[in-house]
């Protein structure tokens, strides 16, 4: 079990920021995200977007918004514990102890979530009939390739991931790559090289064509897919390999005993703290009067949450409002020399 | 003010006016229509709020961008009429868009 002073669900713009706040007053923290890297939204959903109003920042992507976030809480040396969702919650004298579903536990007198609209989770197929062939032959990302070797893979999808799986699992054997429409949306030299499969025939491309229906009883033995004007075909399948984006779920934070309005959790704007005592939440998830769901206000909310942190962690502490161009002791939690 | 219509998938009919200047997105939100939920917030980033557009009201909205197609093939059960609601914009010449809700957005 790992006790520390505060424990932040999600590693968006949000809850990196509020690992910097908790730790220039001195504050330790661990982080866990069920995305396998920080970022949140800013990485997921837009990498190479820019971002124009960020203050003092005229335009940066996500993906530079993030590694500059990174580079800022770096001091603080917070635990990053990625890859895994907190499925349980519970209250043990005054701390929360926090389960994750690989296992690990935490232990801390606050818990801020950061979670922005839920935790990210691949979008499954429609067809109903899918559910009981997933993770069987149905997948919605690659863990192992070899189990692909010599088989007949449908891939489903127009953009990246799509393609490159189509691209490295055309290695081992044909594939059919199937989207909605003609257009494909990836990199050229890419898209250049799934051309050149295409007449090696080593990847066959049906466009615009949807999946229809399933095939197979207990084992799925093929698929039957839909063109735009309605006209059906068979393909034989071992495989399938859907590849739609990710969606945002809330998951178990709908279970922890939190008000909840639309996906949202009410807090008080003085503290963040939501009906739970020792529980804050921060940025897009949290609701209030007023409240803006940019990236700046979650700065503003991850501060003064952290503040409110500080007296459950050190209640025999006075807190001290310090700015941090002459604090000596936040200069020493920055780890600046020369003082 | 433009009358907007969302249809359920269930063919339930809910027409509620929407300022000019908002999206289809937002009128419903604010008007607690069901079945758009709008995870990303507008930033065109999601397809939670895949709307079905009938043909005739298809040629009188803003022609569809590259972004959003590719946001489409994400959406569930894309169709030919798809688009997503907070691309189209409320104007005067848009009061009587019917808009049909998929079965689910995700």
């Amino acid at each position: 079990m790992i006790k520390t002073d505060a424990i932040i669900i999600g590693a968006g713009p949000t809850g990196l920021f509020a690992v910097h706040q908790l730790g220039i007053i001195g504050l330790k923290c661990e982080v866990v995200d069920n995305l396998d890297r920080a970022g949140g939204q800013c990485i997921e959903l837009y990498p190479d977007k820019p971002i124009y109003d960020i203050p003092a920042v005229p335009e940066c992507t996500g993906e530079e918004l993030t590694n500059n976030l990174l580079k800022q809480i770096e001091p603080f040396k917070a635990g990053f514990h990625f890859g895994q969702r907190v499925e349980e919650i519970k209250q043990v004298n005054n701390l929360w102890v926090l389960t994750t579903n690989k296992g690990n536990i935490f232990s801390a007198p606050n818990v801020i979530i950061a979670g922005g609209v839920g935790s990210f989770e691949p979008r499954k197929l429609a067809l109903k009939e899918a559910e009981k062939f997933e993770n069987n032959q149905i997948f919605y990302s690659v863990t192992n390739k070899n189990l692909f070797q010599n088989k007949k893979i449908s891939i489903f999808g127009g953009g990246d991931s799509a393609l490159d799986w189509a691209l490295e699992l055309s290695k081992l054997n044909e594939i059919t790559l199937i989207h909605r429409r003609t257009e494909f949306r990836g990199a050229t030299h890419t898209l250049n090289e799934i051309k050149q499969k295409e007449k090696e025939g080593k990847i066959l491309i049906k466009t615009p064509y949807n999946l229809k229906s399933i095939e197979g009883e207990s084992v799925m033995t093929g698929i039957q897919i839909e063109h735009e004007d309605g006209k059906l075909e068979k393909i034989k399948t071992n495989y399938i390999l859907s590849f739609f984006g990710l969606i945002m779920k809330l998951g178990p934070i709908a279970d922890w005993g939190l008000n909840i309005d639309k996906k949202t959790i009410p807090v008080n704007t003085e503290t963040f703290q939501t009906n739970r005592e020792g529980i804050f939440a921060i940025g897009d998830i949290c609701t209030y009067p007023g409240k803006l769901k940019l990236i700046l206000s979650g700065f503003h909310e991850a501060a003064l949450a952290a503040r409110a942190c500080f007296k459950r962690a050190k209640p025999n502490e006075t807190y001290r409002f310090e700015f941090t161009t002459g604090s000596k002791s936040i200069h020493g939690r920055l780890g600046l020399k020369n003082e | 003010m433009p009358k907007i219509t969302y249809i359920s998938h269930k063919s339930k009919k809910n027409t509620v006016e929407v300022p000019t200047g908002l999206s289809v997105m937002e009128g419903a939100l604010q008007n607690n229509i069901e079945g758009i939920d709008a995870d990303c917030g507008g930033s065109m980033a999601c397809a939670t709020c895949h709307v079905y557009v009938s043909e005739n009201w298809l040629t009188k909205i803003e022609k569809i961008h590259d972004a959003e197609q590719d946001m489409l093939d994400m959406a569930y059960e894309p169709k030919k009429n798809s688009r997503l609601s907070c691309q189209i914009i409320v104007s005067d010449d848009l009061d009587g868009l019917e808009v049909t809700t998929p079965i689910k957005q995700a």
